[in-house]
């Protein structure tokens, strides 16, 4: 499977994507704007709450083509964060006090500065996440030790696993992924990963193999626990039910299976206020591969850049400037709002 | 094409009160009580209406549980399960009876 991207696919292609969003395919979407709802709520305009969290994209390689991907992430893909940007990343940091780095990709750990830089954060004494797609671990010799190094530098990490078995992982994720998943979280159990007392922490991220919403959340861990520690022996600490985002790849399946329009009615009738209280633009902010600055990751895979025309890239960071900005929002935003509200870190109200 | 069934009808399903609101009323409250959680559990409750869908064969019933059950995290094998202990029911309901017509041949042979 290829990426969007590499297949010249017209949802490559960010105002397309931003167009069938707020417009439809053939037939008119007719849905209310998000904005409005946001007025109605008393949520608009959107304003930051506390700078918590800076989440980075690494790159857009990653050895996995899931079907669902929001990054259109691939082999394909060669846009990697250069270590001139990590620095400019890094000074930020240090000129800050947010608490948290937060790494994401693609595969994170395909950059080749990766572990270097999360040497740098972990002296600056910030807390280190990564999302680790977890095949990553066994793909290579060169990333069996990854388990090790994240927990000499006390790194929380945060993988997907759509779903307990094999059948629904390996339709989303790929073939072969699900095995591949159960050897490399029995890598980070073994070094104490999703152990008791041992405060190396893994959390996993559900979400709906197709066009539906999420369980809830309490009820997928107990769930996911029951079966993993029952029949893989696998052990974790928290798990985050995420609702699937229409854009990009998840989109592409949206409009290709048909369902599109339902999926969009969904999310727009369980539009819960509360929920879009919590949303995560709020306390984080997106830096891309090419350092530009966004409200969140998804803003970012759309190109819709922070509105802080002066401080849009994290050379110019400016911590007074992004806290008086305005969010940028659209309609794809109905997918942080419905139902129980999603976010990188699982529901939000 | 004209249909008995059309999907798109589902989604009006709460407008049967415009007609009777009182007992529309009280028959969606009531509705929404018996799908909490209770003594069961909201994920066990929907694989018995899944069931049950089958059973009274309503295709609404049967889609709007399909999408409930897969919303509250349940494997395609205990949909499939759940179908299965519907047809499980029906067919020992039909078969069980023909105990009554053995009785009944019983009573009308030599
Ligand atoms: S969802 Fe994650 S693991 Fe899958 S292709 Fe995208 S970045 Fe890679
Ligand atoms: S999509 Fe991004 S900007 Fe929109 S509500 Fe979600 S986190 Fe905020």
């Amino acid at each position: 499977m290829k990426s969007l991207h590499a297949l010249h696919h017209q949802l490559s292609d960010t105002e397309t994507q931003i167009e069938i969003l707020e417009e439809g395919v053939g037939q008119k979407l007719g849905l209310p704007f998000f904005q409005r709802k946001m007025r109605d709520a008393g949520l608009f305009p959107l304003k930051p709450t506390t700078l918590e969290i800076l989440q980075l994209n690494l790159g857009k390689m990653c050895n996995q083509v899931c079907k669902h991907c929001h990054v259109d992430a691939g082999p394909d893909r060669k846009e990697i964060m250069t270590r001139e940007t990590m620095e400019q990343c890094l000074r930020a940091l240090a000129e800050s006090d947010i608490p948290t780095v937060d790494l994401t990709g693609g595969a994170p750990e395909m950059n080749p500065n990766f572990r270097w830089f999360v040497e740098q954060c972990h002296a600056l004494g910030r807390h280190v996440m990564v999302r680790c797609n977890l095949t990553i671990i066994v793909a290579n010799p060169k990333y069996h030790d990854l388990p090790e190094f994240y927990r000499d530098h006390g790194v929380e990490v945060v993988s997907s696993l759509p779903f307990y078995n094999a059948d629904k992982t390996d339709r989303q994720r790929g073939t072969g992924v699900f095995k591949d998943s159960v050897r490399a979280l029995k890598m980070l159990n073994a070094v104490g990963y999703g152990m008791e007392g041992t405060g190396l922490v893994l959390n996993l991220v559900y979400n709906p193999a197709g066009a539906f919403m999420p369980a809830s959340q309490e009820t997928l861990k107990r769930q996911f626990k029951r079966v993993l520690r029952d029949e893989f022996e696998i052990e974790f600490n928290d798990l985050y039910a995420i609702t699937n985002i229409p854009i990009s790849r998840y989109l592409d399946y949206l409009i290709s299976s048909g369902n599109f329009e339902g999926y969009m009615e969904k999310l727009v009738n369980s539009f819960n206020p509360i929920a879009a209280e919590g949303v995560m633009c709020r306390n984080t902010i997106s830096v891309g591969w090419d350092g530009y600055l966004f409200d969140c990751d998804f803003n970012q895979m759309l190109e819709l850049p922070v509105a802080t025309p002066a401080h849009q890239h994290i050379r110019d960071f400016n911590a007074k400037a992004l806290a008086e900005r305005e969010i940028v929002l659209n309609q794809h935003c109905y997918g942080c709002t419905a139902g129980s509200g999603s976010s990188c870190g699982g529901t939000t109200a | 094409m004209k249909t008995y069934y059309d999907p798109e009808d589902l989604k009006k399903f709460g407008k049967i009160g415009e007609f009777q609101k009182p007992l529309a009323d009280k028959f969606f409250d009531y509705y929404g009580e018996v799908f909490a959680e209770g003594a069961l559990t909201a994920r066990e409750k929907s694989l018995i209406a899944l069931a049950v869908s089958h059973t009274v064969q309503c295709p609404y019933c049967i889609d709007a549980y399909t999408v409930d059950t897969l919303e509250k995290g349940c494997t395609e094998a205990e949909m499939m399960e759940a179908v299965h202990v519907a047809a499980a029911i029906r067919g020992g309901a039909s078969l069980v009876h023909g105990v009554q017509m053995m009785n009944k041949v019983k009573e009308l042979s030599m």
